[in-house]
């Protein structure tokens, strides 16, 4: 048995990994250019997106396709109340804003959680009927009601301005927002997996039936697993809409193809996973924009490839199916990067025997 | 809504469910077999037209050899994919195939859009025009725009007629495939049970891509008649119409092939019919089979015509 770390020694690594990221942050606000400085708050956003979707799918084994609904709500909802009056009055074309949005203007921190607070509204509403299903029957119901959002975001167009969607929602989203939101998500979603809840939660993730007659409300447990996880993806889509000012209802961009995204995240990160969650979040960010140079114009032997569109998410999907076909546990698989996960790792690579 | 709205809206709603029935018929023999949502049913179809559509364009092919290429083609590819992505993980976890059945999606979306481009293509001059000419019933003629037109009455597209005929030609087929010849016996054996029909000697793998290649090329008739009924095709023309099918494949009680005709028609007739009673209702279109969808699974998961399944402790 590996030697185990004290509960102290542990609080106190962590605290030293948190403050050494900021620093870390702290430099790359300082020395990175605009561009990369933005992909770092992306990845915290997608940390956020990967780590409430881990808490749904893998931890407490609902197999959810409806993320990308909650986080529109969390976006919609964050970006209607922090756009400024004027804003609004510009950008709604086809009908005037309605009522409660063309007479508010929040800051961003309270209109990030009433985005959050709307999502685990509807998380609840949505996940009532659907929890009574399970497996495949339960994926497609969310998907479907993840459509019925999208949908409804098209045509209530007095809320939503439909298909032109919404335009010069103030960029708030930085790497301090969306880190800490991260921080916030991880500390929280982590000490739930580790509470007797979260082992709960596990327990019915792996046989609802056994968990059911041990007397586990499976019912209750999973749903207040899925609120709590639609929460933290509305606030995950508040932070997007703010870093990415323009939001449509459109399936490639706060659709089914942003929860396929998500679900890459996590499974390339291993499903069940808050850290692998948050390694595949960041593979994703990093590899998607890397992977840009696929889509330039290159040179070859001299021969002229002029740049194709899309192809980067080509090699991602071919990585998400070899990934499936071959390592269908991911990075992680369940296990969690702890201290004493890498402090043995550390004892075994000194070759020393730890039994 | 008066006599002639009422009829041509049946009609449209016949023509539309068949075009569901056709594509839910490969869902739910998938399902049916392998416990498997084939997410990558849609895109199939998506693939077919596009087979189709370069046949014709760029190869020159007769219209008819080319759709028949293109079927083929299809069969091939589902085939295909069943070897390559889901026949390596059979014996995981059933979610590890679900995700592994969106990736499957996913590529082929993602390839469409880099090999045929995202931009959407006409399907119009690829098939005869005759297929678009109306064929009008009743209604009377009156002078407009300087020329005689015939006002009121019901226009049926020929495409129609046509998307019936096929799909009552598919399923005549399909039901002597399944319950004539060996294979199909072989197919029934191994939706019961596939250890125990691996036991009896049969090749359970050969099975199951034929399942695949059946599947598929209804999938690609069912592509091929819904271009020339609604002629434009993009990369991810096959996602709706996919999950649509797979909303009636449920609908009708998945697993079924007669819940599948059944729930195609059923969907398809109340999306236009709600349609037609509420206009304004038009941009919910999608959100109500999504709704339908929900209703049917929390209140008889089985679907109409499925049978309920004992799950075993």
């Amino acid at each position: 048995m590996a030697m185990k770390l004290s509960n102290r020694t542990n609080l106190i690594l962590t605290i030293a990994l948190v403050f050494f990221v900021w620093l870390l942050l702290f430099f790359a606000e300082g020395r990175m250019n605009t561009y990369m400085v933005r992909i770092v708050s992306l990845i915290g956003i997608y940390g956020i997106m990967a780590v409430s979707l881990t808490l749904i799918n893998g931890i407490t084994g609902i197999f959810s396709l409806g993320h990308s609904g909650f986080i529109a709500l969390g976006a919609y909802t964050s970006a209607l109340l922090t756009m400024s009056i004027h804003q609004k009055e510009i950008t709604f074309i086809l009908d005037k804003v309605a009522w409660p949005f063309n007479s508010v203007q929040l800051s961003f921190l309270p209109a990030t959680i009433i985005g959050g607070i709307v999502a685990a509204v509807f998380s609840f509403l949505i996940g009532w009927p659907s929890l009574r299903l399970s497996g495949d029957y339960l994926a497609i119901a969310t998907l479907g009601f993840s459509e019925i959002i999208r949908i409804l975001a098209l045509n209530l167009r007095s809320i939503t301005n439909g298909a032109l969607g919404l335009k010069g929602i103030p960029q708030y989203t930085n790497v301090w927002w969306s880190w800490s939101w991260l921080l916030i998500t991880v500390i929280f979603i982590g000490s739930l997996v580790n509470s007797s809840f979260g082992r709960a939660l596990k327990a019915i993730r792996e046989d609802r039936v056994a968990a059911a007659s041990m007397g586990i409300n499976v019912f209750k447990h999973q749903l207040l697993g899925f609120v709590i996880g639609g929460f933290f993806a509305g606030i995950s889509g508040s932070l997007y809409a703010h870093w990415l000012t323009t939001i449509d209802p459109r399936t490639t961009s706060i659709g089914v193809m942003l929860t396929f995204n998500v679900l890459i995240m996590i499974v390339i990160g291993g499903l069940g996973s808050i850290s692998g969650a948050i390694i595949g979040a960041g593979l994703f960010a990093v590899l998607t924009e890397w992977l840009r140079f696929l889509e330039e114009p290159m040179k070859i032997f001299s021969f002229e490839f002029s740049g194709i569109a899309g192809l980067r998410m080509l090699v991602f999907s071919a990585i998400f199916v070899i990934v499936m076909i071959f390592w269908p546990r991911g990075i992680m698989g369940r296990k969690e990067l702890t201290w004493n996960a890498i402090y043995s790792w550390f004892r075994r690579g000194k070759g020393e025997s730890y039994e | 809504m008066n006599l002639y709205t009422f009829l041509q809206n049946l009609i449209n709603g016949l023509s539309l469910g068949s075009l569901y029935a056709l594509i839910a018929i490969g869902y739910t023999m998938v399902y049916g077999i392998l416990r498997l949502i084939n997410f990558a049913h849609g895109d199939v179809f998506m693939m077919a037209v596009y087979f189709a559509f370069f046949l014709v364009t760029l190869g020159k092919v007769p219209w008819l050899i080319s759709f028949v290429i293109a079927i083929l083609a299809a069969a091939l590819l589902g085939f295909t994919i069943d070897r390559v992505a889901y026949k390596p993980i059979r014996n995981a976890p059933r979610i590890s195939a679900l995700i592994t059945a969106i990736g499957v999606s996913f590529f082929l979306e993602s390839f469409a859009v880099v090999v045929f481009s995202g931009i959407p293509r006409s399907f119009r001059n690829i098939y005869p025009k005759f297929l678009n000419n109306m064929l009008i019933l009743g209604g009377h003629e009156e002078v407009k725009y300087g020329r005689n037109v015939i006002v009121g009455g019901l226009r049926i597209p020929i495409v129609s007629f046509v998307i019936l005929a096929v799909t009552a030609i598919a399923l005549v087929i399909l039901w002597w495939i399944i319950y004539k010849t060996k294979i199909g016996m072989a197919m029934r054996a191994v939706s019961v049970d596939i250890p125990t029909t691996s036991l009896m000697g049969v090749n359970v793998d050969r099975v199951i891509g034929f399942t695949f290649a059946l599947g598929s090329a209804l999938a690609a008739i069912g592509g091929l008649l819904w271009a020339t009924r609604y002629p434009q095709l993009w990369p991810y023309m096959g996602f709706m119409p996919g999950l649509k099918a797979f909303i009636a494949a449920v609908f009708g009680g998945i697993g079924s092939i007669q819940g599948a005709v059944v729930g195609g028609f059923l969907l398809g007739l109340t999306e236009i019919m709600l349609v037609g009673f509420f206009p304004k209702m038009a941009g919910y279109r999608d959100a109500f089979a999504f709704l339908i969808l929900i209703l049917i699974l929390s209140i008889k998961p089985e679907g109409l015509l499925g049978k309920r399944s004992v799950v075993k402790v």
